[in-house]
């Protein structure tokens, strides 16, 4: 009967254990929420942010955070798409494939703040870009590549052999199969991948601190060109996203409703990040089905 | 295992005129050394079925996989693989031509996860082949001849991963067809399928001979006597007896072929 009792024991420890990791995660977000949630309103999300009275809003920082993400996706899904083909189908399992794997995950576990130091030199100084949206895309792109890089790399991946066999048989060239077969079939762990790096990229600060910068400029939503300083539209424009907004209200702000400000818009960051999550999957879902015309009636 | 060195080799010839393809002196290497296949030298009859029976490990897989230039991205392939009085084994060969011209229908049924209709029209597609007309007759035509058309006729813009395994292989034969191969590569293809689906899938085999010559790997004995006319015999990469499937089952001349065929390995 010892078996028996053990078994028990452990399955009691882990339920306990993940029980313990849910508390943690229900808190959490349980906290944020209820702190952040009653005081999110229509005139929260679209007023200008306040510098000295209370009763600011986040449209700006709001319109920013999805610019910037908007704008890093343009440029890291890309090289993350065509370096993810290279390593999953065409690398050579050798020394060199190794290395590249290895540089990648280091470059993920960078803490961003180094990223955001690396693109304020490199971007801001270096290129004489200043402090503006295109820097803030930058440093975004080198923080998010490794991640879309081995997300899309194991999407594909996860496309079993027999398929690529398939196409082989039938005459298709590499090339035609990975497009017409492979990618296909990957796309709904693509899209998965894509908005689960689009998460973290939605909640950076540190990286966009001394790239995209803080100051929030007057914005113009109503001029569509994209060269006018005030132009929303503007690259050239420095742009404080929320996540960077929480940290400067509570390092430097003086607005006298801070705690306020803070946690509704720590909650609306939490509340976009869960749509993204649950986006992804109902996105990806959505597609495999469309892709698969697997409508079994 | 016993030595391949105890028995001689029984092998049947045809005229070279009579083979839709054949080998001289096919060897197979792995990692550059390590050597799979020796010095296979096979002929397969127009219009025939062929078995290639063996142990697993037998080299039999090898073998098929190398004919359509499967194994090119693993494996070193030296001799000759002659199709119309060419040696295909050559760099110089478009194998995505010869692939064409000599179809392959896998172990686990592999249909793309995309429609019944584009299932079939993609390659073609791919090859150029824009009429709607033409390729919705090619669709009608492949899936008769795989024997699947009255089952899937109303579905054919359902998914291909709704059918049944049994369905899902025809669907790859039909897929393989409909390129109009003149060869058609079998690798186990009823293994994963059911006594019922077999035996429809034979009785597709049995039809398709008319117009295809066909080399199929099979580990089922009783399928091998069934439908091949010629079964051809691997042991530890060598191709130790060929000869009509009558003659292999009920008179075998060497003895580890004897042995394999009682059961008494493999």
């Amino acid at each position: 009967m010892n078996s028996k009792r053990n078994d028990r024991i452990a399955t009691g420890v882990i339920y306990l254990l993940v029980g313990i990791v849910i508390l943690l995660l229900v808190g959490i977000i349980g906290n944020i929420l209820i702190s952040g949630v009653p005081h999110l309103s229509w005139h929260f999300l679209t007023s200008a942010s306040s510098s000295f009275e209370a009763g600011g809003g986040i449209r700006d920082q709001l319109f920013n955070s999805l610019y910037l993400l908007i704008l890093t996706l343009l440029i890291s899904l890309p090289i993350a798409l065509g370096a993810a083909i290279y390593l999953a189908e065409y690398a050579k399992d050798n020394w060199v494939t190794q290395l590249i794997r290895t540089t990648i995950e280091i470059l993920s576990s960078l803490p961003s703040i180094v990223v955001g130091l690396f693109g304020y030199l490199l971007f801001v100084v270096q290129f004489g870009l200043g402090f503006s949206i295109i820097a803030g895309a930058l440093a975004l792109t080198f923080f998010n590549l490794p991640i879309l890089t081995s997300n899309i790399e194991e999407a594909i991946k996860g496309v079993p052999q027999t398929q690529r066999e398939a196409g082989w048989a039938l005459g298709l060239s590499n090339w035609k199969t990975i497009r017409g077969i492979v990618l296909p079939a990957a796309l709904p762990g693509i899209i998965t991948g894509i908005i689960l790096s689009a998460g973290r990229v939605f909640g950076e600060a540190a990286a966009l601190i001394y790239t995209a910068g803080q100051s929030g400029s007057t914005v113009d939503y109503s001029n569509w060109n994209m060269f006018s300083p005030t132009s929303f539209l503007n690259v050239m424009r420095p742009a404080e996203t929320l996540a960077v907004h929480i940290w400067k209200v509570n390092t430097e702000g003086i607005i006298p409703d801070v705690t306020v400000v803070s946690a509704a818009t720590s909650a609306l960051l939490v509340i976009v990040v869960i749509i993204f999550n649950f986006g992804a999957r109902a996105l990806g879902n959505w597609l495999y089905n469309r892709l698969t015309a697997a409508k079994i009636k | 295992m016993e030595n391949w060195q105890t028995q001689k080799t029984y092998i049947k010839t045809f005229k070279d005129e009579d083979c839709a393809i054949y080998t001289e002196d096919l060897s197979v290497f792995y990692g550059g050394t390590i050597q799979k296949l020796f010095d296979v030298s096979l002929g397969f009859k127009k219009n025939t079925i062929t078995a290639l029976i063996g142990a697993s490990g037998s080299g039999k897989s090898t073998f098929l996989r190398s004919l359509n230039r499967m194994n090119d991205r693993v494996a070193r392939v030296d001799g000759k693989i002659m199709f119309h009085d060419l040696d295909v084994n050559q760099q110089k060969i478009n194998v995505y031509e010869l692939r064409k011209a000599i179809g392959m229908v896998f172990q686990k049924p592999n249909p793309f996860p995309k429609s019944i209709r584009e299932n079939i029209t993609y390659a073609l597609k791919a090859n150029g082949q824009q009429d709607k007309q033409k390729l919705d007759q090619i669709v009608e035509e492949s899936l008769r001849a795989a024997a699947l058309w009255d089952e899937v006729k109303d579905k054919l813009d359902k998914s291909a991963l709704a059918l049944s395994g049994g369905q899902q292989q025809r669907l790859c034969i039909a897929r393989a067809i409909a390129l109009k191969p003149e060869i058609l590569l079998l690798d186990e293809p009823a293994s994963a399928l059911d006594p019922v689906s077999t035996a429809k899938l034979e009785d597709t085999l049995k039809q398709l001979r008319k117009k295809y010559t066909m080399v199929m790997v099979t580990h089922n004995m009783q399928q091998a006597s069934r439908i091949s006319e010629y079964t051809a015999f691997f042991h530890l990469g060598h191709a130790l007896e060929y000869d009509t499937t009558t003659n292999i089952f009920t008179n075998p001349q060497g003895e580890i072929t004897e042995k394999y065929i009682q059961g008494s390995f493999g």
